[in-house]
């Protein structure tokens, strides 16, 4: 079975870490930085925690300020993600995530999506492209 | 990507390490979206907000010595002077803001702390290439002005300024310009409020560039400003066509560029009405505020409150967020003197996302006709339901909910 899938860099770095899939997008400001849950009401993440996880999203919205400012608190408080893989890319998101830098791969292959459900372990790094399914 | 002679020197470090910084990140973004290279901007609007990611970020180039080369227009923080002097701030709780103002000042920022730059201070042409931050500024410049930009983050519009480049990809070239998702409009959409409702829709129109067709074509500035705004609240967008009104979509062929639409959504009414019940929390029975103003109101819209108001005294305050240039105008035109006689309160350069100034109305009651500030304000604890301004206006006068 292929465990190991190519992707795309958008900010280098290496993680490992759990995985926690998002059905929705997300705006980091709707979260508790002291928890690292997600507050939105009605999100698919609602009351998760995100804290060390590899984040599997199909991308960012809301404004162009709390977005970072969302990252920047679960930066400093600890309870930022590990590392992030998004299907679609906006400049908010990418942009907050080079600043923070903090790990972000997109263009993964389709058979990575099919494979990975939430609990698994994943080694991504950013830099060279490469992302593990870990056994 | 490929990089002319001047963008190298500045990635090198030879014009500074300030426009280092920036030139790196902005490579880094343009990677990202496989740019090819970066074009020079005319134009940029930083979306400021005096939150701590801001002031770190905009410190750091301050402190490497960047300076602007396009002096970027801002968005608000809060109108320092107006709070300090109503006592809601004092000098101990003001100084992010305060840091905020010299940072962006020396970074050679023009500050206009307004969310509303394409009507006052930074209006671009047709076709011109520029760098906007701000949920409601991009998605107009490229909707409604024609101009061409990323829905830039603020972070990215400050490097774009001080480097005066943008890598080039998405919304800066004309074939990711045309629509995508065909929306057809069944429902009543006529009032500005309707339009903010249908930017809720966001979530079932899904990504892309949205076409809507069915709108009657005499709508306001207001509602093409309400739309773009909320639809940057239910979801991301960069730029929407309206048949027979915004500049690229004169005919649905012009819109999609020839092209068959990749998706087709209808709206009905009762989207519109699920869209907010979703957005609005219900309302409390008193009713102690009014948030007005987010985006800033125009000055047709702070002369829409005065005529609702009608002379009679509301019961608890009104606030009406807009640009100094309007505050400005109505002083001028006796406007501020007649709503501050009902309890209207005109706020230049302030935002409703800042907790330091509205964070005391937790607990209390209040109504807006933006979801947007229901939205943000929700993320510091204060509960906003969101009606039309009508009914805004007659709760503050009756001081509760019908």
């Amino acid at each position: 079975m292929q465990t190991v899938f190519r992707c795309h860099k958008i900010s280098p770095g290496v993680a490992e870490g759990e995985v926690l899939i998002s059905r929705d997008p997300i705006l980091f400001y709707k979260t508790n930085s002291l928890t690292g849950e997600v507050t939105e009401p009605g999100h698919s993440l609602e009351g998760k925690c995100i804290k060390d996880k590899i984040l599997v999203f199909p991308g960012g919205k809301g404004s162009s300020v709390v977005q970072a400012d969302g990252m920047y608190k679960l930066d400093r408080d600890g309870t930022a993600p590990k590392g992030f893989i998004v299907r679609d890319l906006d400049t908010v998101l990418v942009s907050s995530a080079i600043i923070m830098e903090m790990p972000m791969v997109d263009g993964v292959e389709d058979a990575f999506y099919q494979l990975i459900k939430d609990g698994d372990f994943v080694r991504m790094d950013a830099g060279r492209g490469i992302l593990e399914v870990l056994p | 990507m490929v990089l002319t002679k001047h963008q190298q020197e500045m990635l090198d470090g030879r014009l500074g390490r300030g426009k280092a910084m920036a030139m790196q990140i902005q490579v880094a973004i343009g990677e990202g979206f496989q740019a090819e290279r970066l074009v020079p901007i005319s134009r940029a609007h930083v979306a400021l907000s005096a939150q701590e990611a801001d002031v770190w970020f905009a410190g750091k180039l301050r402190d490497a010595g960047a300076v602007c080369a396009v002096p970027p227009t801002v968005n608000p923080g809060y109108s320092l002077s107006y709070f300090t002097e109503c006592g809601l701030i004092d000098s101990e709780s003001s100084v992010l803001m305060q840091r905020t103002h010299e940072v962006y000042n020396a970074l050679g920022a023009v500050l206009t702390y307004s969310c509303t730059p394409y009507l006052f201070g930074n209006i671009p042409r047709y076709g011109e290439l520029v760098s906007f931050s701000e949920t409601s500024v991009s998605v107009y410049a490229n909707s409604v002005l024609g101009a061409k930009t990323h829905r830039e983050g603020a972070s990215s519009s400050l490097c774009a300024a001080v480097t005066g480049y943008v890598p080039e990809y998405g919304m800066l070239l004309d074939e990711n310009r045309f629509g995508d998702v065909l929306v057809e409009v069944r429902a009543s959409v006529k009032k500005d409020f309707d339009f903010a409702l249908l930017g809720l829709t966001g979530a079932k129109i899904g990504g892309g560039v949205p076409v809507f067709q069915g709108l009657d074509p005499h709508m306001s500035t207001e509602a093409l400003i309400a739309l773009g705004a909320q639809l940057n609240v239910s979801g991301i967008c960069d730029k929407y066509h309206i048949i027979g009104v915004t500049p690229d979509a004169r005919t649905p062929e012009e819109a999609f560029g020839g092209r068959a639409p990749k998706r087709r959504v209808t709206i009905t009414e009762q989207d519109l009405e699920e869209a907010l019940r979703h957005y609005s929390p219900p309302p409390k029975k008193k009713i102690d505020f009014v948030m007005l103003g987010c985006p800033h109101y125009t000055y047709e819209q702070v002369r829409r409150v005065a005529e609702l108001l009608g002379g009679k005294k509301a019961v608890g305050d009104i606030w009406i967020l807009t640009s100094s240039a309007v505050t400005d105008l109505a002083l001028q035109t006796g406007l501020e003197a007649e709503l501050a006689s009902s309890g209207g309160r005109l706020v230049p350069d302030t935002c409703v996302d800042q907790s330091s100034c509205f964070g005391h109305l937790s607990g209390t009651g209040g109504v807006t006709d933006s979801p947007k500030c229901a939205y943000y304000m929700g993320a510091f604890g204060v509960d906003v339901a969101v009606r039309d301004v009508e009914t805004c206006i007659r709760w503050a006068i009756n001081g509760r909910a019908d």
